[in-house]
Order: C-alpha cells, then sequence, then structure tokens
C-alpha cells in the first residue's frame, strides 16, 4: 500500500470500511470536522466526530418551499443534496464580535481579537458549493482582507464530495459550477455503491491533501472505477431538477427594470430575507455596537443582513426601496447582472437553496424564465416602482 | 456617569398583565448596575416609593381601555422626556383587544354581576393611538436583551438597535431549520417582527406573532401558504386575532380570513 503514490492529481480508492481514518487524521492534525449532520428534520452543518455522525443512509427530496427528509435503501453517507445551511455560516458567521475597546484615562483603545481562530476541516463540499466560497473570496479576501475571514478560509481543509445525485431545486450544470469538482479542493470524494461494494474514489486536489492521504489505506483507481465515477456524473447532469437559461442575462435583466414580472413576483415575495441568508454567496451584512451600561467597553458585532429589509436601503429619513418587487428586484439584478460588473462573475451557483427555502417557494429559475418573455410594448404610460 | 444627576424614570401601567414590567426584575445582575445609574421614581411592581414628575424616562405598559385612563396617559406623556412604550398590550391593544371585534356591552351584561360597576371603553387601544411614542417594545412579553438595549440606549444618547426585520432573519442566523418548509408547520414568522430570538421555531413551533406585523407584512401571500398548509380560514382567523389582533396588518388578515369564512 505503502508505494502507492499521493500526490495532487492522483486518483487513489479509498473503501467504505476505512473512511474513519479519514476522520482520524484530520483529528490528529488538528482539524475541527464539520459537515452534514441530521438535525430537526434536515440535513445541516455541524460537528462530526464519528462516522456515525453523517446522515448514513438518509435523503432528502426538495420543492420549491418543501424539504423533507427520507430514508434510503442503502447506507450511503453521501446520498443527499444540500440543505439550508452553508459553509458561510462557518467562513462568515450570523453574528461575529469584529474588536471590543475600552475606554481607559488615554482614551479609547481597542483590544486586538484575542480567540483564535478554529481550523475547520469541511467535510462533504459539493461542486456549487466550492464555486460560492470562491465567489465569498472576492468579496472578503481579495484587495480587502477580513482578518477573521481570510485565517478561517485559508486554513479550512476541504474534502468535496462530487454529487452523484441532483436534488429537484438544483440547477449548478446551468451555472457552470457542478456536478464536478474542478478545483480548490484538498481531496474530493465520489461514493461508490454497487452490489456488495462501497467505497470512495479520491482525487488528490493539494500538497495538504495528499499529506493526509499518506496516512490512508489507499489504492489506486482502475480504468473501471473512473469510468464509474463519469458514470455517475453524467447521470447527476442529466438529472437536475431545475435550469436557468444564463445567456446574455446580464443585459437582459438590466434592460428590463420595468417588466411585469417584478409587480407579480413582488406580489408574492414575503420580504422575509430567508433567500439571502440562505443563499452561500450573499454577503451583506449590517454592524452594531454594543456598549455595557457603562460605555467603558464597546464591541463592535457585525450580522447577516439582507436587501429584503427596510433598513438596508434607509437613507437619511426614509427607505429607497419600499415595495417588495423593489426589493425582490433589487435582489434578482445584483445577484445574476451587476455582480457581473462588480466580481467579473454571476452571484449564483444554481445550488437552489433560495427556491427551497423560501416559504412561499418563488423559484429564481422560474423567475428568470418570465423575465425572459418579452412583453409587448406598453400602451398606457408608467410603470412599477 | 459620574457627577451626572440619575435620569428619573417611571414604570407606569395600563391595561395588561404586569409581565413585560417585571421583565425589568427578571434583569437580575444588570439590575443592581442599573438601579445605580437611574432613579426609580415610579415603579409599583418594585417599590411603593413614588417622586414628582417631570421624567426623563417613562416606560408604558398595558393598552387604554378605560375613559381615566385617556386622561392618565396624556398626564404622563405631558411629564416624559421620552416614552418608551413596551409589550403587545401598549403597541398593539394587546389581547384584551379581542374586544374591538365583539360587542361590549353584551360582555358587561354576561360576565358581572353588577354590570353598572363597570367603566370600560368599547375598545383597546394602543399608547400610540393617543399621544407620540418615542420607542416601543414589542412582544408578549417584551425580550429582556432589548429592553436592556434601550434603556443604554437612552442612557448614552444613542440610538437603539431595534430591527423591524421579519422574525425569519433571527431564526435564520440562529442556524434553525425551517418549521414551514421542513415540517409543513404554519408559521407566522415571515410577517411578525422579530426581536424575541425566533423562540416558537427555535422548538419546533410555529411563530405567534406576539411581536406584531414586521415592517412590510405580507400577510396575504402567506394566507395562500397557510392555506395549501391545510390551515383553514377559521385557524388563520385565529391566528392572527391573538396578542397583536388590533394592528393594523393583523387585523387587515383576521378580517380577510373571516369574509373568506363566511363567504368560501
Ligand atoms: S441565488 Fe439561490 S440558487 Fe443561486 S446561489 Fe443563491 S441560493 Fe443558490
Ligand atoms: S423571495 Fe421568498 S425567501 Fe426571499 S424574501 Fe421573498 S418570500 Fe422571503
Ligand atoms: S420557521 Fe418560521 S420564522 Fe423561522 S424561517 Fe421558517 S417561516 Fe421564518
Amino acid at each position: 500500500m505503502s508505494s502507492v503514490r499521493r500526490s495532487i492529481g492522483s486518483r487513489l480508492v479509498l473503501e467504505r470500511s476505512d473512511f474513519p481514518r479519514l476522520l482520524e487524521g484530520l483529528g490528529i492534525r488538528g482539524y475541527v470536522t464539520v459537515g452534514p449532520v441530521v438535525r430537526d428534520g434536515a440535513i445541516v452543518y455541524g460537528p462530526i466526530s464519528r462516522v456515525e455522525d453523517l446522515p448514513i443512509g438518509w435523503t432528502d427530496r426538495q420543492e420549491a418551499g418543501t424539504y423533507r427528509l427520507e430514508r434510503r435503501d442503502d447506507g450511503a453517507l453521501f446520498g443527499y443534496t444540500v440543505g439550508p445551511h452553508s459553509w458561510k455560516k462557518y467562513l462568515f458567521p450570523a453574528h461575529e464580535r469584529l474588536w471590543t475597546a475600552e475606554r481607559s484615562p488615554e482614551g479609547f483603545h481597542i483590544l486586538p481579537r484575542s480567540e483564535p481562530e478554529p481550523r475547520y476541516a469541511f467535510l462533504g463540499v459539493r461542486a456549487c458549493e466550492l464555486a460560492a466560497i470562491r465567489i465569498q473570496d472576492r468579496v472578503f479576501d481579495g484587495a480587502f482582507k477580513d482578518p477573521g475571514y481570510h485565517q478561517r478560509r485559508s486554513e479550512a481543509f476541504r474534502i468535496a464530495v462530487q454529487c452523484t445525485q441532483a436534488g429537484n431545486t438544483c440547477f449548478c450544470a446551468s451555472m457552470g459550477t457542478g456536478p464536478r469538482v474542478e478545483a480548490d479542493h484538498d481531496l474530493a470524494l465520489t461514493e461508490i455503491l454497487t452490489g456488495s461494494a462501497h467505497y470512495f474514489l479520491v482525487d488528490v486536489g493539494s500538497e495538504r491533501g495528499a499529506e493526509l492521504a499518506t496516512d490512508l489505506p489507499l489504492r489506486p483507481a482502475t480504468e473501471a472505477d473512473i469510468r464509474a465515477v463519469d458514470d455517475l456524473l453524467e447521470k447527476t447532469t442529466a438529472s437536475m431538477g431545475r435550469t436557468m437559461n444564463a445567456v446574455g442575462l446580464r443585459d437582459l435583466l438590466l434592460g428590463r427594470p420595468e417588466h411585469s414580472r417584478w409587480t407579480d413576483v413582488g406580489k408574492r415575495c414575503l420580504t422575509c430575507t430567508n433567500c439571502t441568508l440562505a443563499c452561500p454567496t450573499c454577503f451583506c451584512s449590517t454592524t452594531e455596537e454594543v456598549p455595557d451600561l457603562d460605555a467603558d467597553r464597546v464591541e463592535r458585532w457585525r450580522r447577516w443582513d439582507s436587501c429584503f429589509t427596510l433598513g438596508f436601503t434607509h437613507q437619511g429619513r426614509t427607505s429607497v426601496r419600499t415595495s417588495a418587487s423593489s426589493r425582490y428586484r433589487q435582489w434578482l439584478t445584483h445577484k445574476l447582472a451587476s455582480w457581473h460588473d462588480q466580481f467579473g462573475t454571476s452571484g449564483c451557483v444554481g445550488c437552489g437553496r433560495c427556491i427551497t427555502w423560501c416559504p412561499v417557494g418563488i423559484d429564481i429559475t422560474e423567475e428568470v424564465a418570465a423575465l425572459r418573455k418579452e412583453e409587448p410594448v406598453a400602451v398606457s404610460a408608467g410603470g412599477t416602482r | 456617569m459620574p457627577g451626572k444627576a440619575r435620569p428619573k424614570v417611571g414604570v407606569w401601567k395600563f391595561a395588561s398583565c404586569d409581565g413585560c414590567q417585571l421583565t425589568l426584575l427578571d434583569c437580575e445582575d444588570a439590575l443592581l448596575e442599573l438601579s445605580e445609574r437611574i432613579e426609580i421614581a415610579n415603579f409599583r411592581e418594585a417599590t411603593s416609593t413614588v417622586t414628582e414628575g417631570p421624567y426623563d424616562i417613562s416606560i408604558v405598559e398595558g393598552s387604554l381601555t378605560t375613559p381615566e385612563d385617556a386622561g392618565r396617559i396624556r398626564e404622563i406623556r405631558g411629564a416624559s422626556r421620552v416614552l418608551v412604550t413596551i409589550g403587545a398590550c401598549a403597541t398593539a391593544g394587546g389581547i384584551q383587544a379581542l374586544r374591538n371585534f365583539g360587542d361590549v356591552e353584551e360582555f358587561r351584561r354576561a360576565v358581572y354581576a353588577r354590570p353598572e360597576y363597570i367603566s370600560t371603553l368599547a375598545t383597546s387601544t394602543a399608547i400610540q393611538e393617543h399621544v407620540t411614542v418615542d420607542l416601543e417594545l414589542r412582544g408578549c412579553p417584551i425580550d429582556k436583551g432589548q429592553l436592556l438595549e434601550v434603556i443604554s440606549a437612552l442612557l448614552h444618547g444613542r440610538s437603539p438597535n431595534l430591527p423591524t426585520e421579519s422574525v425569519c432573519a433571527e431564526c435564520k442566523r440562529r442556524g434553525n431549520v425551517c418549521v414551514m418548509v421542513a415540517q409543513g408547520t404554519p408559521c407566522l414568522g415571515p410577517v411578525t417582527q422579530s426581536g424575541c430570538g425566533a423562540i416558537c421555531p427555535s422548538y419546533h413551533r410555529g411563530c405567534y406573532g406576539c411581536f406584531g406585523p414586521q415592517e412590510s407584512p405580507n400577510t396575504v401571500s402567506l394566507g395562500h401558504r397557510l392555506e395549501t398548509l391545510g390551515m383553514k380560514a377559521d385557524d388563520r382567523l385565529r391566528v392572527y386575532r391573538t396578542f397583536a389582533a388590533a394592528s393594523p396588518a393583523f387585523r387587515a388578515a383576521s378580517e380577510d380570513a373571516e369574509r373568506k369564512l363566511r363567504k368560501p
């Protein structure tokens, strides 16, 4: 076994029975492993200490506004797609203390961040999620570096999982982000279950990944293993529950600010913020100062915010976007259009979270399809503001 | 703040259960610290000492249900620099605002042995319908953290952090699994104002709307969803007729359900 090469690009096989060794390897290297766990009727991300913590034998059924856990008839470890959580909860936490200041005779001084950042190992990162992390990198780890994000992100060990089934609200294939894992993984796993065989094809993506692999009992992948993976990924691509035509979308959306569909979706939208907070690329936040009663010590906290709240565009004495349709339009045109100008990429990776977790099932792919429909030239003047 | 006089705080009660005032007593450690920074000038739940006005801060609990109270709130307003209403009663009329949808005369005769002793208005109304309110704290009862935030903000002359977004925002930040999406449990979170920390969904129950409507509630769209989840018009009528029944948005939603009930 020790003669098997483990280097970037190596394609190896790990038996299911040896999977616990992977977790041990991460533990020995001081990582806090987090990954999919079953909680409150969904697969969310949480601490993983044993392989039994994973949603073994579970799957999910997703629809616009609906999510249900279901039993599988096999013992797959990764037989489901993405749930309500995303890795942003670790890299860009919902609440984060940015700094603390204390009053002294000389005035206020800022205390250095004292808590060390956790060294995470992310287990089970899907292709669309790696793409989402790349997008948030441009926000928090580009020209401007958010120190907390930067440290958590560069430390995080990423074990990707290639999806061997697509969810009903998935459309990564349309957005060019999946299901194949192409980059940014330390290791990428593909779970193969055929009859009595249960194993993982392991793609080594980094030096760190290769180093961890030295602890694992691995054999080189055969032609047949590689073909099995390709077949699975092809099947996944073919079974995407949703599609979105993203071609030319930027110009199209920016050119249709008065389309009647904005009014229509505004009637359905609850302005509840669920879509944005579940979205793995949405990065908006607000900050607040939290002083103690004496105001001798003050903490600055950052928390997730959303373009669906009134406060988000509060300027002077009022909010700029008061109607639900204007807020939905802001979200969609930023995500799918002006994001290109700002970050050189679409803001959508096709994960489907905003569709599943919208309480009223508003479906971004359906909205885009409707907005693509040309409307007869308006007879009357005026529009939707 | 040494040297400065401690701000004089009055706590006033109208039609209510006292639960919100008790939240102040429930602040435990913070309460000791607070008592050094503010002078409690009137707080019947805590002390029988009453100091004359004017007051720097008046904290008002309860709704307006009697003719005398309508006069009393004006006096309090006149004697207070800042007036803060606390709880669903003060901010939306409370559970007692159910009378607004019924016949008070009939209740009076049915409930009391000597109805002539009872002097009451036909409606229970929120304080802001009678006087100018500077800040309001929602909830039944209010949230301790929000109360301390407001007092601290007033002590230091800053504006308090009191988001008016939906409960869903807090629910998502907490990492809860949405009970409506994952369990099919009807939830008023999307139309309800945050501040409670999404307590009910955190315990796998739907939100009951005790913080009243959020800043831009869409009860019509949520109504369609509740309907498909099996919540019929009579249940929707009831769920909106609780703590914040008289708030304009929830009132409209319950009246809409009532119309559907009559003409299915
Ligand atoms: S917009 Fe929706 S589908 Fe696209 S990345 Fe965000 S949550 Fe996923
Ligand atoms: S699109 Fe859906 S999830 Fe997003 S704010 Fe509107 S109702 Fe909420
Ligand atoms: S459980 Fe209720 S409050 Fe929480 S996200 Fe779902 S609808 Fe909103």
